[in-house]
């Protein structure tokens, strides 16, 4: 009879350790923690650079959890802060006026769907220098993008390595357009080294901060570091 | 000659019954991955050819309750999956048991050829057979390799930019999605085939738990 017990104990504890409800508690939890360490060693510099076709405009999915597309605020600027020497203040002219990367990239969605396009933007790594960023773990990027007024919108945060990617961009220029409010304007962090939910579109903020913050899909459950 | 092996040694026995869950957790989660874009293809130009696309998978064949848990699953999973096979195949070539469950064309081909067409009736003799006859190696064979193109095509998913080799060699992000479809199909009708295998020749079906005796088959 103990032994049954026990065995029920146990498969209890399992259930409990895999509950997918909350994947990031108990065994998925820990599973988690250690592909973000296998991640981690996988990342490196390399650039995306397939020769990819482009996606036509009209099939590139654009989303945002808003029930209507995010309409830029009045006074919006980007701030740049955190644990930096001179918080910043950038309108999108004094933006597209720093230096650029161009790249094609492949979008993953964590659905399964993929879509291509030409980005363009400032390097998160350029933003750093000119706020006088410290060497901080993590980055932390806000939006205008609310699931109600009174939320404080999208966000995401990301390891160093990946936002200083040299592809990880505020990109403010899509196929060689001005971003569209469909796709985030007027900037969003774009990347190839990311699945599409960790690139925060309507950007409001750019933080760099010594712990991490989660983010919007990731604190329901998504995993933190969704590396490409 | 070596001793008499028995049939099915302890660690085949022991990796065979541990991908039975693995593989349908697995599988389970797959399908509840799919569920959230269960179609093939970039945007704009999809993959209108691959079969099932746009299939629902009934709530039955899933595992994980939505995409994060699915996933979560999915990505704890297939390190058991991946050492439990990596056991297997360092077992598999150190002891020599491939000898007697790979399929070798030479070999197996015309036998596994007699063995089918006695199943379809049309001859009336069964080939001699060891462990094995050549059709279940194939069979067995065929079920290893797309078991593979399964962690490879999975791994291509999982980091097509970070392995980009690899997903190039899957036909990128894509065609890697594609493969790891379509091996789904193939393991389950493999599965099925199995089973029924199983209960029309029940009496071998003891051995794939005890191990059975060395001396039933050299």
């Amino acid at each position: 009879m103990k032994r049954r017990d026990a065995f029920r104990a146990l498969a209890g504890l399992g259930l409990v350790a895999c509950d997918t409800r909350k994947p990031h508690k108990g065994a998925l939890g820990a599973s988690e923690r250690f592909n973000e360490k296998v991640e981690g060693l996988l990342l490196s510099d390399r650039a995306a650079s397939e020769d990819l076709e482009l996606t036509p405009a009209d099939a590139f999915p654009g989303y945002h959890v808003a029930q209507a597309i995010p309409e830029v605020p009045a006074d919006w600027s980007l701030i740049v802060g955190g644990m930096v020497a001179k918080p910043l203040k950038l309108s999108l002219a004094e933006l597209r006026a720093m230096p650029r990367i161009e790249a094609r990239i492949r979008h993953h969605c964590v659905e399964g769907w993929t879509a291509v396009a030409d980005w363009a933007g400032v390097p998160i790594a350029e933003l750093a220098k000119r706020a006088g960023a410290k060497e901080t773990a993590y980055v932390e990027f806000r939006s205008f993008d609310a699931p109600s007024v009174t939320s404080r919108g999208y966000w995401s945060s990301w390891d160093r390595a990946s936002a200083f990617h040299p592809q990880t961009m505020i990109a403010t220029e899509m196929n060689g357009e001005l971003l569209t409010a469909k796709h985030g304007a007027p900037c969003r962090l774009y990347g190839s080294v990311k699945l599409g939910y960790k690139m925060v579109k309507y950007l409001t903020e750019v933080n760099f901060l010594d712990k991490r913050t989660g983010g919007y899909w990731e604190n329901q459950g998504y995993e933190w570091f969704a590396g490409v | 000659m070596a001793k008499p092996r028995r049939p099915q040694p302890l660690l085949i026995r022991v990796t065979h019954w541990v991908n039975v869950p693995v593989l349908a957790i697995m599988a389970m989660s797959g399908l509840e991955i799919l569920v959230a874009y269960p179609f093939f293809g970039p945007r704009g130009a999809e993959y209108d050819w691959v079969p099932l696309s746009g299939w629902m998978p009934p709530e039955i064949l899933r595992a994980g309750g939505w995409l994060a848990g699915a996933r979560h699953l999915h990505f704890a999973f297939a390190w058991a999956l991946v050492i439990n096979a990596l056991l297997y195949f360092v077992y598999l070539v150190a002891s020599g048991e491939w000898r007697r469950r790979l399929f070798w064309p030479p070999r197996d081909t015309r036998p596994a050829i007699h063995q089918l067409l006695c199943y379809l009736r049309i001859r009336k003799q069964p080939p001699a057979k060891d462990l094995y006859h050549g059709l279940q190696r194939s069979a067995y064979t065929t079920a290893i390799i797309l078991a593979i193109l399964e962690v490879l095509s999975g791994l291509a998913m999982w980091k097509p930019v970070q392995l980009s080799r690899l997903a190039w060699a899957m036909g990128g992000y894509d065609g890697a999605r594609v493969i790891h479809f379509l091996a789904l199909l193939g393991l389950f009708g493999f599965v099925i085939i199995h089973v029924s295998m199983v209960i029309v020749h029940w009496r071998q079906f003891p051995e794939m738990i005890t191990g059975g005796k060395p001396e039933d088959k050299p």
